[in-house]
């Protein structure tokens, strides 16, 4: 009765230890295989299509009051951007610099940013919830993307909404990239002001991209050019956005 | 499990009994695993921001509750509110298996998977929750519907009187455990556990990692607001692993101190050999 149980117990550590080790190696190499992967990955349509039909089409993200905002709003990603021409128009306070609104749309359009600022704009206190798990509470402002795809003229072909984007990591540049019930959503706008000053560089000056029901990594910054597209497939990496491409990130990010 | 009385009729200590459905030992096993990738995983995604927070926002620049990290020497220390505790080679600072020394929370032996990569975690960790989620679902349904939540976790008026509860922590605390018919009923610190679990921890450890979805907040807002924000939903989704990580090990030591084989072998084929009284 004394001695059994702990050297049954013993066996049975080691055995647990070395079942941790195997579980990883063997989750490892599951992962490893394309089959698997593909079947893990799978449920990312899972859960597009369930948060999709339990929040319809127009469901709000959650908005806050003033009170509740973040006193310090952690700037992620690039926090500066090192391109020659966006540089110059930094210097030059974007005087002039366009948006790019192109691709599959009737009427292509280069909007300068006074013509963003006059549009019809909506003001927004959201949660920005990153990836990583950190949350912070923000004020955004800035006209729908809805009104400026009206403006172009989306073709019937076009299917998602590509946001092309300034800054790089490394030598690849930043973009992102949502599908039409996202691209029309009330909340999905693009920001140029940023808790009532105007949108800062770590921010993503001159403009920013808010979806709001999504994680961090669909804010792109920077945005330079929107592209309207039939299909994510042969631009970049074909899976829709940077880190998408780069690591596997999930392209629906609402968990 | 059965309803066996203690009776002359009844089954005998040393005889082999009927004692885990099938749909509990199917579920057991799934669960298992599908725990085991929760939490591996899910150590993962936290070494991606290793600091917990109370209330709706938080991040680097606003005041952590917990905290696993490195100080400037390069040991490795969990923080607690106002406790430091010095974790250098297993928290903060470990050294992996190629021989590199890692500042990270978790370490590699722990997390899945083993090396640097949120996204890989992610993967793993929201493809087993819809396992983990649909099948507590489906086990408790079934389980209502064939009656082993009534007959076997229910806890009746009487077990929960003080004294019989107190009876049996002594037992527990002796090692003396159950003998005979007696053996095949779950006792009340068994169905404590058992429903704690299944009514506590796992709901709370689903429901919490919902409330942490950008897309479920906006579909069902409650579900944030109900722990007061996301980021306190998601300390209590820390909290809860843990919970359900110190009833596996209790549990674990319960089967090794009960007699492992003839423990697994009853949730593995559903028979169970009936424990001899104790003779000493």
């Amino acid at each position: 009765m004394n001695d059994r149980p702990i050297s049954r117990r013993r066996l049975l550590g080691a055995g647990a230890l070395g079942a941790g080790g195997l579980i990883v190696s063997g989750c490892d190499k599951l992962g490893g295989s394309t089959a698997f992967r593909s079947l893990l990955t799978g449920a990312e349509g899972l859960h597009m299509r369930s948060q999709r039909l339990l929040s319809g089409r127009e469901g709000l993200a959650r908005e806050f009051a003033e009170a509740d905002m973040s006193p310090v709003f952690r700037a992620n990603g690039n926090a500066e951007v090192a391109d020659g021409a966006y540089r110059r128009h930094l210097a030059q306070g974007f005087a002039q610099w366009r948006l790019l609104v192109d691709g599959l749309v009737a009427r292509p359009l280069a909007l300068p940013l006074e013509a963003l600022v006059a549009m019809p704009q909506r003001q927004q206190i959201t949660r920005h919830d990153c990836v990583e798990g950190w949350s912070a509470i923000g004020k955004w402002q800035g006209p729908h993307l809805s009104r400026l795809l009206d403006m172009a003229g989306l073709l019937p072909a076009a299917r998602y909404i590509v946001f092309h984007c300034a800054d790089r990591f490394g030598t690849r540049p930043y973009y992102e990239s949502i599908d039409l019930v996202d691209a029309f959503h009330p909340q999905t706008i693009l920001a140029w002001r940023m808790n009532g000053q105007t949108l800062p560089l770590a921010h993503g000056a001159p403009l920013r991209l808010r979806v709001e029901r999504q994680l961090g990594y669909k804010q792109a910054k920077y945005v330079m050019r929107i592209e309207a597209r039939a299909s994510l497939a042969g631009l970049y990496g074909g899976k829709g956005g940077y880190w998408e491409d780069k690591s596997d990130y999930a392209w629906y990010a609402g968990i | 499990m059965g309803s066996a009385e203690d009776s002359a009729e009844g089954p005998q200590n040393g005889d082999l009994v009927r004692r885990h459905r099938l749909s509990t030992r199917i579920w057991h096993w799934i669960n298992a695993a599908a725990l085991t990738i929760m939490l591996m995983s899910g150590l993962m995604i936290f070494n991606a921001h290793p600091r917990l927070y109370w209330g709706e926002y938080g991040a680097n620049p606003d005041r952590a509750w917990l905290t696993i990290g490195a100080n400037a020497e390069g040991e490795g220390l969990l923080r607690i509110g106002r406790l430091v505790i010095e974790t250098t080679g297993v928290l903060g600072v470990w050294t992996d298996s190629e021989g590199v020394v890692r500042h990270r929370a978790f370490p590699g032996w722990a997390t899945i998977p083993a090396k640097y990569s949120l996204a890989d975690a992610r993967i793993w960790h929201l493809a087993v929750s819809w396992v983990l989620a649909v099948g507590l679902l489906l086990y408790l349904l079934w389980s209502l519907a064939n009656g082993h939540l009534r007959r076997d976790i229910h806890i009746t008026r009487s077990e929960w009187r003080p004294g019989r509860i107190w009876h049996d922590i002594t037992e527990h605390a002796r090692l003396r455990f159950p003998t005979g018919a007696a053996a095949l009923r779950y006792n009340v610190l068994q169905k404590i556990a058992y429903a704690g679990v299944l009514f506590g921890l796992l709901p709370l450890v689903i429901v919490t990692g919902l409330g942490m979805s950008p897309g479920m907040d906006a579909a069902w807002p409650w579900l944030t607001e109900l722990w007061g924000g996301r980021q306190s939903a998601r300390s209590l989704h820390f909290i809860a692993a843990f919970g359900l990580v110190a009833f596996v090990v209790v549990h674990l030591a319960m089967v090794l101190l009960a007699g492992p084989i003839n423990e697994v072998r009853s949730m593995i084929t559903g028979w169970y050999r009936l424990p001899k009284d104790r003779t000493a």
